[in-house]
């Protein structure tokens, strides 16, 4: 899923300076099961808005709606409030979502209230790990299933570096170090004629590299233009 | 065989005992310091002088510069590069710079990562790592570049570089064979001679030395020059695949503080004298202490 987290309480309310109704809306996806944006975190956030708006004499109504998916138009039919009627939306979504949603309303204000983290997994009560960097170009076949791009602080795609300490990573004691479990697993696996191949530079064009990514799929978007039933 | 390129490789491919030194580039711009000492006291002392570049990730004078520096010294330095700070493009332009400013060894590192130094917030780069950015040195001689012309065959140079490629690696890692497969890469993408990480365990070293006797390339065991106990304690929590024994930091302990330089010397030479006779070389690594190199090659008696 998108790990996301609540931006900190003061960024928000500075977005918030000069509106007077606000709409926070939360997402029912992603981000409702790594708790920090679904309706229960809209709901706490908005008592929270109003709180200090009663505080400080900010005046700010606020309404609070959660729908499907932010970054589905399907799920824009589903506004229990209509967002058009506010001076700002605080999305609860990812990025993904905010943005989507700027794209589809431009006359609205859409302000993010998460910060989007990475894509990741509950591991432990309360804790989220990132497991997938979105590289478009995938190296778990012949990593044990453990991405380095990920999960090595440095991307490396040949091994460990000389910061592999006790099983950690240098950079932070809490961090495991990638290359080790990938050796680990391949080497539980009896396949560490992996770990000893040579990977060659990575071509970063499908990492961002040569800007922003698209998906085109020829035969989806033939149905498209076929009249609908 | 071909003509070796630098003074160094020619030392080692004659089986001689090497020793190297190293200095850091200051941060800012008063490079005299390091030149005085370079010249001083290692030019006569050690086959070549590594220059760090941007060491722990903290930001300084570059390594080519100071590398170039010592060439016009009649000093023949290893110009360490890390693949921390630039990406492919950068570097095998740094590497043909180099060449033409007269630099022949090239060490290549990962290089710390930008949270150790004193840019944390910096971008970190890692286009390349250490085994491809071998490879893109194996390639630059070659005579051909990492990229591709219009109809996808690889850019020729006009004129290539010759460069002695070293690589590095950490003997006592707790896992050592993750660490040894990844030698064995480095090697196989061109590295010709290994420098180490610190030693402080002479027979860890054999151990680790028998682990690798199918490869050819030379070793230089790296020492660190011990400044005090608590430098030693701090290397063993916070430094990865360092292990100073608690009999060497006892003698740290128990030096006054004005004898505290010779029992590092002398700890220093009975290293070298201990594993010099499974290693080709030593890698000093003296931190500023480079007025020591001398005696420490005398102590080990080399």
């Amino acid at each position: 899923m998108i790990v996301a987290e609540l931006k900190p309480f003061d960024e928000i309310m500075a977005m918030l300076a000069g509106s007077r109704k606000v709409l926070v809306l939360g997402c029912g996806s992603c981000v409702t099961v790594c708790l920090s944006g679904g309706q229960k975190q809209a709901e706490e956030l908005a008592s929270l808005i109003r709180l200090r708006s009663q505080q400080t004499g900010m005046d700010i109504t606020v309404d609070v709606d959660c729908i499907t998916r932010q970054c589905d138009k399907e799920f824009f039919d589903n506004f229990k409030f209509d967002p058009r009627g506010y001076d700002a939306v605080v999305s609860l979504a990812c990025g993904v979502g905010v943005g989507f949603m700027s794209r589809e309303m431009p006359d609205l204000r859409i302000l993010p209230g998460l910060n989007t983290t990475f894509y990741g997994a509950n591991t432990a009560p309360g804790e989220w790990k990132e497991f997938c960097h979105g590289c478009g170009d995938c190296v778990l076949a012949w990593t044990g299933g453990i991405c380095p791009i990920a999960r090595c602080s440095k991307s490396l795609i040949n091994g460990t570096c000389g910061g592999t300490n006790g099983g950690k990573c240098e950079v932070k004691p809490e961090m495991d170090c990638a290359w080790l479990l990938i050796y680990q697993r391949l080497r539980e696996l009896g396949k560490l004629d992996e770990y000893r191949k040579i990977r060659p530079a990575r071509d970063w064009r499908k990492d961002r590299g040569s800007g922003v990514r698209r998906l085109s799929r020829q035969e989806l978007s033939q149905i498209d233009e076929e009249p609908r039933q | 065989m071909t003509e070796p390129v630098s003074n160094l490789q020619s030392q080692l491919e004659s089986g001689k005992f090497v020793v190297t030194g190293e200095i850091g580039p200051p941060k800012g711009v008063n490079v005299d310091k390091c030149l005085h000492e370079a010249e001083a006291y290692l030019k006569n002392s050690v086959a070549a002088v590594n220059v760090t570049d941007i060491q722990t990730a903290v930001m300084r004078t570059g390594s080519m510069a100071v590398s170039h520096l010592l060439v016009s010294k009649g000093i023949e330095p290893v110009y360490q590069m890390v693949t921390r700070d630039r990406n492919r493009l950068a570097l095998q332009s740094d590497l043909l710079s180099a060449y033409v400013l007269g630099v022949r060894n090239v060490l290549a590192l990962t290089g710390d990562h930008v949270a150790m130094g004193d840019h944390p917030a910096a971008k970190p780069v890692y286009d390349l790592d250490s085994v491809s950015l071998l490879a893109a040195i194996t390639n630059l001689e070659a005579g051909r570049d990492m990229g591709l012309d219009t109809k996808g065959n690889p850019n020729q140079l006009d004129g290539a570089p010759r460069f002695f490629k070293g690589a590095c690696v950490t003997p006592c890692a707790e896992e050592v064979e993750p660490q040894i497969i990844k030698l064995e890469k480095k090697i196989e993408a061109g590295a010709q001679f290994i420098q180490t990480q610190a030693v402080y365990d002479p027979a860890a070293f054999e151990k680790f030395m028998n682990r690798i006797s199918h490869l050819k390339a030379p070793v230089l065991v790296g020492i660190v020059m011990l400044k005090t106990a608590g430098m030693a304690k701090y290397m063993n929590s916070s430094v990865p695949g360092v292990n100073v024994p608690d009999a060497i930091i006892k003698r740290m302990a128990d030096a006054a503080k004005e004898d505290r330089q010779k029992v590092s010397i002398e700890i220093c030479g009975e290293l070298v004298a201990k594993m010099k006779h499974c290693c080709q070389g030593a890698h000093l690594m003296t931190l500023g202490w480079d007025h020591c190199v001398p005696e420490i090659v005398k102590a080990a008696g080399l």
